[in-house]
């Protein structure tokens, strides 16, 4: 089945629409990533639920990390994250070199200051999740050469 | 962690697809006042993506040229509804004419976890299907109109989407739609 063509297309679609729809006056530009950032949270949340029904309870916080790098990360965007950094109190930072919502606007700096629109339902997606698992966080996104990006992951002491 | 199997992911690939379809939804009945407006936005975004769907469609399936729009029915159903959503809808009630016909959906994939609530009466859930399909023809030449007729998410035992054919697109040219 062919059904990422699809989801990519819905994504950008989101993007492009809802900037559209702020363009002709209706809600300003900062809010267009906070919606895409709710969406994505709301799908995070409702797929880990999906994931982990047959998972082993994890054994720390890095161990839900790891998952979100792997499984996560493998059946949302086809392949895991390349690197998974952190300093041990709870800062994570995921690299992706290859970025699969990105990759079809990578060649060449052109659109190199559209790509945080592009990041933002992502963003809530590792949110949602995370928060799912009982981790509050904050999550954040950089580009500075596509397709590659870090998302880094700011753990909330509860 | 064990490896999940291929069908597993599959699935749980579809949900992607299911779950941000109904957070776009959701987002979308929350900046718009009124359903129809919604319905609108849908049948607007489905036909933005139809419009590059049918070149991947096109690049995957190595259909060639329809003679008649029943031919076009059948690749709709069998190959495209299969190929991006993993059903394939019958083809039925077509008209005298061979203008019109219906593809019947037994289970709309969209809809997996989805309930209206009373206050939506008027939203078409799905409605960005109907934009899919129109932009997609519209890319080989041909306008037809697509609507909903029968919806599962509103007590009727099927989904029924109504395709009519309206005429061959002469110029290359889209119509002017943005």
């Amino acid at each position: 089945m062919a059904d990422e063509a699809l989801f990519l297309l819905l994504h950008n679609e989101m993007v492009a629409g809802l900037y559209r729809a702020a363009e002709q006056g209706e809600g300003e530009n900062g809010r267009c990533t906070t919606k895409l950032e709710s969406m994505g949270f709301r799908v995070g949340q409702g797929l880990i639920e999906r994931f982990t029904k047959d998972t082993a309870r994890f054994k720390d916080e890095l161990d839900i990390m790891k998952f979100i790098c792997k499984d996560f990360w493998t059946t949302v965007f086809k392949k895991q994250i390349d690197n998974l950094r952190t300093n041990h109190q709870g800062i994570y930072v995921l690299q992706d070199n290859k970025f699969r919502l990105l990759t079809q606007m990578s060649a060449g700096k052109q659109y190199l200051e559209h790509a945080p629109k592009y990041l933002a339902f992502t963003c809530g997606l590792i949110r949602g999740g995370l928060s799912n698992l009982g981790i509050k966080s904050i999550v954040t996104a950089e580009v500075s050469s596509m397709p590659a990006c870090k998302f880094q992951v700011m753990i909330q002491k509860m | 962690m064990a490896l999940r199997s291929k069908r597993q992911r599959l699935g749980l690939n579809s949900e992607l697809f299911t779950l941000t379809y109904g957070a776009l939804v959701t987002q979308l009945c929350k900046d718009y006042e009124n359903d129809e407006d919604v319905n609108k936005q849908l049948d607007k975004m489905g036909y933005n993506i139809g419009v590059r769907l049918i070149e991947d469609f096109l690049a995957r399936s190595n259909v060639g040229r329809c003679h008649d729009f029943r031919e076009t029915a059948d690749v709709i159903a069998k190959i495209a509804f299969k190929m991006y959503l993993g059903i394939t809808p019958s083809i039925t009630n077509w008209s005298p004419g061979g203008d019109e016909f219906s593809l019947i959906l037994e289970n709309n994939p969209l809809v997996d976890f989805v309930e209206l609530p009373d206050n939506h009466s008027s939203l078409i859930y799905s409605n960005l299907l109907c934009g899919v399909l129109r932009g997609a023809l519209e890319m080989v030449q041909m306008a037809v109109d697509v609507k909903f007729v029968q919806d599962t998410l509103k007590g009727d035992s099927v989904t029924e989407i109504r395709m009519k054919f309206i005429r061959r697109i002469e110029d290359n040219l889209p119509a002017g739609e943005e």
